[in-house]
């Protein structure tokens, strides 16, 4: 299997030969830059705008039991006031809008205050000024109640209830678990095998975006029953679709005008100023701006959420690690926003870029009384990839061995069955790894960078899905009314089995639906889709191959040139054999007898990656592009 | 309340406008007198994107109080640009990808202009210093410096 280039798929439509990087480009929208004139929200300007503020919680958590705006209201310069009762749908979730997780947060919260910051209620005036002394002039009467700022506090049955749309304060997943569960092989047994167990707990803090602009949207009264909105929102039609469903008015009544971010880094998707803006143009006929100034931007907006991990890994002495457990919480703070998403982003993307044949992991999005978190750059990954990394020195320190080392012994490699029961393929770890050890002068053995990620991966059990303990914890109230600590995987509830099978006949999986979604695709618009061999459908059927030495077995995607035979520590890994219901013996392979070390003799076809040398272009091809020739649409 | 008037030189031109009293500049100068140039980016004088200058020097015209500029100069971004085209820092900043979202741009070039008016061939710390007050949060400073250095280097205008 070659590396597949994208550009591959779109070689007769497109003369790409990828000769931009490295030459210098202007940016489109630089000269608006450089002059001044890129169109930020705040940048149009109405006669007679009028201005939003929000009256906020001060506290963490508390009942609200009156709100006397008496005063406020006969404020010089105060138009209108905004009630929770005036915002005509006043529960919403973000996801929503592809139908995950129930609607659980207010635009304006009536009745309870789950974080420090949370709008109560709205002031329009003539000016900002008059807007903010406003603010300072209502008397919310509130009754404080317990709060709880750690995700594992909240999940003990003495804690408070944080969002009551979700009372045992954690997401619900698939309408069964307070957790987004993992289960790939048998972790328990396998660390009874192992020869180390490393153990380790990270924790990342929240981070807030910081964009130089903050956080708004100007909403004004058009003709024809519309109403426009310039907004700083990242997501432009998120935010349409959030205030057509708030506001409870066809979308066609909204005119969303969006596109010059000054600045967003994930934290301007909540769609929470297009709503309020809208709303307030609606019930003055004026326009209206709600921006957040730098505190609010701080106070209340969302953050990337903090999220703790506890990995535990069973290593052999060789350096393969054949067993990985997670536990994770995820720090959703009062409301879902993204962060149920975050959950099963950071699920999929476990045990990391790393071939380990069982992997667990238990994670939980977890309502906390802190200000509520959402996007950020790589949210739900980048926390437990510093978690993972930090773990991978630590499970080299334990066996003496080199840490970039550790990391090439164990990657994935082309071919190889991932946690989540796909194929890994394009892989290109080992390559990266040799790079850095490169570049930075960092020495490597030859072993090491004789590894490809082109060869030796998907062989054997590196191939197929293994034989899969499944458990029933952590059903959905189950650990409020016992207090169960969320220890996973000690198989203190009923064990089932999931037999092994590959990605294609697996009853967890049946058919992967990409090559064929794209083949579909490919013909609707005439792309031309690379026949390659290494569509999931042209994997053997037979669920697990009989051991035998590496070298001999067919990779689960035959590629040109099988490559040197590897070293013993690349062969499958030992089977995990402790298994409290015992399988067959005849599924079960018994250890890959070793194997004579890689010989360096690259077929041509499968060379190691020589990071000095550019990646071979691709063939291009002649032909006139039909996007230009119109024959594109079919 | 009573406004007070306040004439001014906003790019070349004559300004004047009636203030509030507790009126800052940025305000004035964007709802005000339509110069959408300086960005509000905290309120509180400490992010810089709002940087003008006055006489010369660069200030927070977020933390400047209107009336205070009567009779003097102001200079911003929209007015950078002359007959003759772009000026140097916006030239360079162009070629050398020094703005990624564009929201520091602004008070990063009149930053970097009273750095080259007061001292036209300014060393790499010195062109940090004259930045120090500004935040970026997308570009990275690197190709801002490189930027500020290069149009140092570019040939002088007449004018």
């Amino acid at each position: 299997m070659a590396v597949e280039f994208r550009k591959d798929l779109f070689a007769d439509e497109r003369d790409d030969d990828l000769n931009e990087i490295g030459q210098p480009i202007i940016r489109q929208d630089i000269l608006g830059h450089v002059t001044g004139r890129s169109p930020f929200y705040d940048d149009h300007l109405y006669d007679g705008l009028l201005f939003m503020r929000c009256v906020r919680s001060p506290h963490h958590h508390a009942r609200i039991r009156s709100v006397d705006a008496a005063a406020a209201e006969r404020m010089p310069g105060v138009i209108r006031l905004i009630r929770p009762q005036d915002v005509p749908v006043n529960l919403n979730t973000l996801l929503s809008l592809i139908s995950f997780g129930r609607d659980d947060e207010p635009l304006l919260a009536e009745h309870r205050v789950a974080y420090k910051g949370e709008p109560v209620m709205a002031i329009i005036a003539t000016s900002d000024r008059a807007a903010l002394d406003a603010v300072a002039r209502v008397r919310v009467d509130y009754e404080e109640l317990p709060h709880v700022l750690d995700v594992e506090d909240a999940l003990k049955p003495e804690a408070p209830v944080v969002n009551e749309t979700y009372p045992n304060n954690t997401f619900d997943y698939h309408d069964r678990y307070d957790h987004q569960k993992l289960r790939f092989g048998d972790v328990e047994a396998a660390f009874a095998q192992a020869d180390h167990i490393v153990e380790g707990e990270y924790q990342m803090s929240p981070i807030e975006q910081a964009p130089i602009e903050t956080c708004g949207a100007i909403a004004a009264p058009e003709t024809n029953d519309r109403y426009v909105c310039h907004t700083s929102t990242q997501a432009l039609f998120f935010s349409l679709g959030t205030t057509a469903k708030l506001l409870d008015m066809p979308s066609s009544r909204l005119h969303f005008i969006g596109g010059t971010v000054g600045g967003g880094f994930g934290g301007k998707v909540d769609s929470h100023h297009e709503p309020m803006a809208v709303l307030g143009a609606m019930l003055t006929g004026k326009p209206v701006k709600y921006m957040w100034d730098r505190a609010e931007e701080m106070q209340v907006g969302a953050p990337r959420g903090g999220e703790r991990w506890r990995l535990k890994d069973g290593v052999m002495r060789d350096g393969r690690i054949i067993a990985r457990a997670f536990t994770g919480f995820f720090d959703a703070g009062a409301y879902t926003r993204l962060s149920s998403y975050a959950v099963q982003k950071a699920t999929g993307h476990l045990p990391g870029p790393y071939m380990i044949p069982n992997v667990a992991s238990n994670v939980y999005c977890v309502y906390t009384n802190r200000t509520p978190s959402t996007a950020m750059r790589g949210f739900g990954i980048t926390a437990v990839d510093f978690a993972i990394e930090c773990h991978m020195d630590k499970a080299a320190e334990t066996v003496g061995m080199d840490p970039i080392e550790l990391r090439i012994l164990n990657a994935y490699r082309d071919g190889d069955m991932k946690a989540h029961r796909r194929a890994a393929k394009n892989c290109a770890l080992i390559e990266s790894c040799q790079v850095v050890a490169q570049k930075s002068g960092w020495p490597l053995s030859a072993e090491a960078m004789a590894q490809s990620s082109l060869f030796g991966g998907g062989i054997g059990e590196r191939g197929v899905i293994p034989e899969t303990v499944t458990d029933q914890a952590g059903q959905i109230g189950e650990r409020k009314r016992s207090g169960l600590a969320p220890e996973p995987f000690a198989g203190a509830t009923a064990r089932g089995h999931v037999p092994a099978g590959t990605a294609t006949d697996h009853p967890a999986t049946g058919n992967a639906p990409q090559r064929e979604d794209m083949e579909i695709e490919a013909e609707r618009l005439g792309f031309k889709v690379t026949r390659g061999a290494s569509a999931p459908g042209q994997t053997p059927a037979s669920p697990m191959p009989q051991p035998q030495p590496a070298a001999t077995v067919a990779p689960a995607a035959p590629r040109p040139g099988a490559g040197p035979a590897m070293p013993p520590a690349y062969t499958a890994p030992a089977p995990a054999s402790q298994q409290p219901v015992a399988p067959p013996a005849s599924t079960r392979p018994q250890p890959t007898p070793p194997t004579p070390p890689a010989a360096p003799a690259p077929a041509p076809a499968a060379e190691p990656y020589k990071p000095e040398q550019p990646f071979q272009r691709g063939v291009k091809r002649p032909g006139v592009s039909r996007f230009i020739s119109g024959s594109r649409r079919r | 309340m009573a406004k007070t008037p306040v004439t001014f030189t906003l790019n070349g031109r004559e300004a004047a406008t009636f203030v509030d009293p507790a009126a800052n500049l940025l305000d004035v100068l964007r709802r005000g007198l339509g110069d959408l140039s300086p960005k509000y980016g905290c309120g509180q004088g400490t992010c810089g994107a709002c940087t003008v200058l006055i006489d010369g020097e660069p200030h927070l015209s977020c933390v400047t109080l209107a009336e205070t500029i009567e009779g003097r100069t102001v200079e911003t971004t929209n007015g950078l640009q002359d007959s003759a085209g772009l000026h140097p820092l916006q030239q360079a900043f162009m070629d050398g990808f020094a703005a990624q979202c564009g929201y520091c741009t602004p008070g990063m070039l009149m930053a970097a202009k009273a750095l080259l008016d007061r001292n036209p061939s300014p060393s790499r710390e010195e062109v940090i210093d004259a930045i120090a007050g500004n935040v970026c949060r997308c570009t990275g400073y690197e190709p801002i410096v490189d930027a500020i250095l290069t149009a140092a280097r570019a040939p002088r205008r007449t004018g």
